[in-house]
């Protein structure tokens, strides 16, 4: 038999709030927390809203020599693991080195970062950069960051599936577990907030030129226009049930299932799009592009059976579904449609907090497996921010009000930028009783 | 076209006895783009290091390379990936291409909904970046760069994940797809967490792999800062020297490989021909340094003993080792350490080479291009040299294989790589077809091993 893999420490450092407790405030009371860019100007570009985590102090999590080393994403990566491992109940240097691991994904790497050592290198006489340019851009700075300092000396991993990357993180978890590895550290952060991060990402066509902070993400609605970008994320302790069973831990839930399928085509946007006039989507789309192709719910409705299948759970056992939420028409009634053909016609209701921080990518899907542990752990499934009014074909069943959870399993599903699809299933611990921790 | 349901009994772990062999490999290496010409150079002893040609050079302090003569017309590259890939992605494009040919699958819809696509880079679409980022910021000028003048392909360029959509695209692959970015160990991970994925009946088959084009002015800068390359730049064709005494740091490389990684059973239906399978695959990290290693090894060790002991090996079957010699003075010196804190006395015995002294080091791909080495190694009963080899290193007393290939047959060829961010990985292939010891349920790692 193999081991099984709970979660039993949750990090939050998003828009919605730093620490488990604050997002999950913000998620009951959904307050919106979108807002104008303020990293930099982004008053030139076409998309200037953007879910920041306000009022972060990097100086709390980590000293300056560790912070001049490392961009805002990995600033942000070790206030979230250090929150993880504190909800745990676990020191923050590792007991038994080689029995900790800590795979993270990571979509872009540390924008801020490189793209000041970039405009050293060009703008400067010198022709040089840094000395930690070589360690702060790459997609492994974070995780060989996190493994040195808390002394996480197992096997470690970095995966990049755009923003389907955060559920596979905690897959990959699980497989550690299996193969003997009992704590291991998951999750994703993001800061894709530069001038020329964003810039990459307005060429995707998928971000919304909306600049009222309050209309500018509503995926599955009619007024959908693309989503806002946003940095943060969550991180986990997955943890070897017997391990956590052994030290009295807390335990969130387990994660009991999982999958991955990609499209094998190409995203294209046709419709919300912000992108300058020479990146407009009749030019991001080539002429070969299947225009049904990247719409078609076929894989990602596959990917959410599979892991529905592999956790031994039937459809209609599902008490939530998170979505990924995208807010491009398209994507939206694709997943529509993929729900609806994975439950018959009868998706169980469906709630997305997306809307409240904007999408955070690989970081944004460890988000939401975040608000699905604690929405079971306050034993409380939390009202969806939107959609007001829901889009043609997007005619699902969302959560209007908050409401007691059944079965206590969820399903969260993510999809990344040229035919990623993720899904993950979990299922909730009972929630503690009346004085209990 | 309908999905099938989902096939296999889910992850079982370790204990599937489920397992992954090799029948496919394609390589874009410096000194010959294929896979044949890539081992005629590694074989011949060949450098293929030089001065950059892909920009002036002049300005940084490493001013040397091995660069790819990378046609993508003759690799088949269509205009529209072209237009869309950057070179690293077209690298894998012809490689996946190579290695699907080469394994003679002819797959059919149920096989494509089933196989997957695991590519490592360690920095992604870096040239695409900062060609667009020059432009857009006109030549560094501007922190709040011109948006208006980005390409349409700038999206793809800033997320590697696309390596692996743009490789599952071309072949129409439904399987999980995933990037593994574990800086320069990325090539081997890649290949281990596809071969997770078989065994734990994730998917039946993977294209498996690495590739990367660093060679642009922000990556040698970066390396040039921290003296992490070699400053040789009198004598390009001499200046990758992993093991000698007179070695002075990594030369930057570009290029890429791809495996076609398939479940035994499923290779064996339809009489595949079988490089060999992967015996064992473990990782550690050493919790240290961004890019400094602990003299002992023992990080990179322990993965070695993991890797045996998952493939129920001693020290003493090891017939090859693919060693990482990167050609740094730590770096050789750590590996060395390593081999023989791992495999005791027989760590004297076994032949080992570094490839990088021919084709350089590109990064994250280098670990899947000596993936592919290894394989064709258990396939040709050759061992690659460690070329450029001429002065003995006291702290590295092993047998090196200096510049000439040897024939001897190639049992069990085990590859290490090591990281910035302190990551150790390893990883055993086998020569099919003998019988192995024991059975039952693979070990996973102990108490004891943790305690070490």
């Amino acid at each position: 038999m193999s081991a099984r893999a709970v979660v039993t420490g949750i990090g939050v450092v998003a828009p919605s709030g730093i620490g488990a407790d604050a997002h999950w405030r913000t998620v009951l009371d959904r307050t919106r927390r979108t807002g104008p860019i303020t990293l930099f100007d982004a008053e030139g570009y076409p998309t200037t809203v953007a879910g920041e985590v306000a009022g972060f102090t990097a100086g709390e999590y980590a000293d300056t020599r560790q912070l001049v080393q490392t961009d805002r994403w990995t600033h942000l990566g070790f206030a979230a693991t250090r929150l993880a491992l504190a909800d745990a109940g676990l020191p923050a240097r590792a007991p038994d080195p080689y029995g900790y691991a800590v795979t993270l994904a990571s979509s872009s790497g540390g924008n801020l970062f490189g793209q000041r050592e970039l405009q050293r290198l060009w703008g400067g006489p010198s022709r040089t950069v840094g000395a930690y340019q070589s360690i702060a851009w790459f997609y492994a700075a974070s995780v060989g960051q996190l493994s040195i300092h808390h002394q996480f000396k197992g096997p470690c991993g970095v995966l990049v599936a755009e923003a389907a990357g955060g559920l596979d993180s905690l897959a990959h978890a699980v497989r550690t577990v299996r193969r003997g590895t009992p704590v291991v550290i998951a999750g994703a952060t993001e800061c894709p907030l530069s001038p020329y991060a964003l810039t990459c990402h307005l060429a995707s066509g998928l971000l919304s030129g909306v600049a009222d902070p309050a209309g500018a993400y509503r995926p599955f609605d009619a007024a959908a226009s693309g989503y806002v970008p946003a940095e943060g994320g969550a991180v986990f302790v997955v943890e070897d049930r017997a391990h956590a069973l052994d030290r009295g831990a807390r335990i969130y839930g387990e994660i009991t299932g999982w999958a991955a399928t990609h499209d094998a085509s190409h995203t294209t946007a046709s419709t919300g799009v912000a992108a300058g006039p020479d990146t407009g989507p009749a030019e991001a789309t080539p002429a070969t592009a299947d225009p049904a192709g990247p719409a078609d719910p076929i894989w990602y409705a596959r990917a959410l059976r599979l892991a529905l299948d592999r956790a031994g759970v039937t459809p209609d056992e599902v008490d939530v579904v998170l979505p990924d939420a995208l807010g491009v028409p398209r994507y939206d009634r694709a997943e529509a449609a993929a729900l609806r053909a994975v439950f018959a016609d009868r998706p169980p209701p469906v709630t997305t907090q997306k809307p409240l921080t904007g999408r955070a990518h690989q970081g944004g899907s460890a988000l939401d497996v975040a608000t699905a542990l604690l929405a079971f752990r306050h034993d409380t499934l939390p009202a969806s921010a939107g959609p007001e009014d829901p889009a043609d074909g997007c005619d699902l069943d969302f959560l209007r009000e908050h409401r007691r959870p059944r079965s206590r399993v969820a399903l969260v599903g993510a999809r990344g930028f040229d035919g990623f699809n993720s899904a993950l299933v979990l299922r909730g611990a009972p929630p503690p009783r009346q004085g209990e921790r | 076209m309908t999905a099938p349901r989902p096939t296999g009994a889910g992850p079982t772990g370790a204990a599937s006895g489920r397992r992954t062999v090799v029948t496919g490999v394609g390589v874009v290496a410096p000194g010959g783009v294929t896979r044949d010409r890539f081992w005629k150079t590694i074989t011949e002893g060949r450098t293929a290091t030089r001065r950059i040609t892909f920009f002036d050079p002049s300005p940084y302090r490493s001013q040397i390379a091995a660069e790819c003569d990378f046609d993508p017309d003759a690799a088949g590259i269509t205009l529209a990936e072209r237009r869309r890939a950057d070179r690293y992605v077209q690298f894998a494009l012809a490689c996946s291409a190579e290695a699907l040919a080469d394994s003679g699958l002819d797959l059919t819809d149920a096989d494509r909904a089933v196989t997957g696509v695991v590519l490592g880079t360690a920095v992604g679409g870096t040239m695409a970046l900062e060609q667009e980022y020059v432009t857009v910021s006109d030549a560094g000028r501007h922190w709040l760069v011109d948006h208006r003048l980005g390409g349409p392909y700038l999206y793809p360029a800033l997320v590697p994940s696309s390596l692996a959509a743009d490789v599952a695209c071309r072949h129409g692959l439904h399987g999980p797809a995933q990037v593994i970015s574990t800086g320069c160990t990325s090539g081997i991970d890649a290949i281990g967490y596809a071969h997770q994925l078989i065994v734990d009946g994730e998917a039946e088959i993977v294209l498996a792999g690495a590739a990367d084009s660093p060679i642009s002015p922000v990556t040698v800068a970066s390396f040039d800062a921290i003296k992490a390359t070699s400053p040789d730049n009198d004598d390009p064709a001499h200046a990758s020297r992993p093991f000698d005494a007179d070695r002075h740091g990594f030369v930057l490389a570009e290029g890429a490989a791809v495996l076609v990684l398939e479940e035994a059973e499923h290779a064996r239906r339809r009489g595949a021909h079988v490089y060999c399978e992967v015996a064992g695959y473990a990782n550690r990290s050493n919790g240290y340094h961004m890019t400094g290693l602990r003299p002992d090894g023992v990080e990179m060790g322990l993965a070695i003993a993991a890797a045996l002991r998952q493939g129920r090996l001693d020290p003493g079957q090891v017939s090859y080792i693919s060693a990482h010699g990167s050609g740094t003075r730590q770096n050789d010196r750590h590996e060395t350490a390593a081999f023989k804190w791992a495999l005791g006395p027989a760590a004297y015995q076994v032949p080992i080479s570094s490839i990088k002294s021919m084709v350089g080091h590109s990064l994250g791909a280098i670990g899947s291009i000596e993936m592919a080495a290894c394989a064709l190694a258990i396939e040709y009963g050759v061992v690659p040299p460690t070329a450029n080899w001429s002065t003995r290193d006291p702290e590295c007393d092993l047998d090196y294989v200096p510049n000439e290939a040897r024939e001897v047959p190639v049992d069990v060829a085990l590859s290490v790589g090591s990281g910035f961010g302190g990551f150790q990985s390893a990883m055993i292939f086998r020569r099919v077809g003998r019988p192995t010891r024991g059975g039952g349920p693979l070990p996973t790692s102990t108490a004891a091993e943790r305690a070490a």
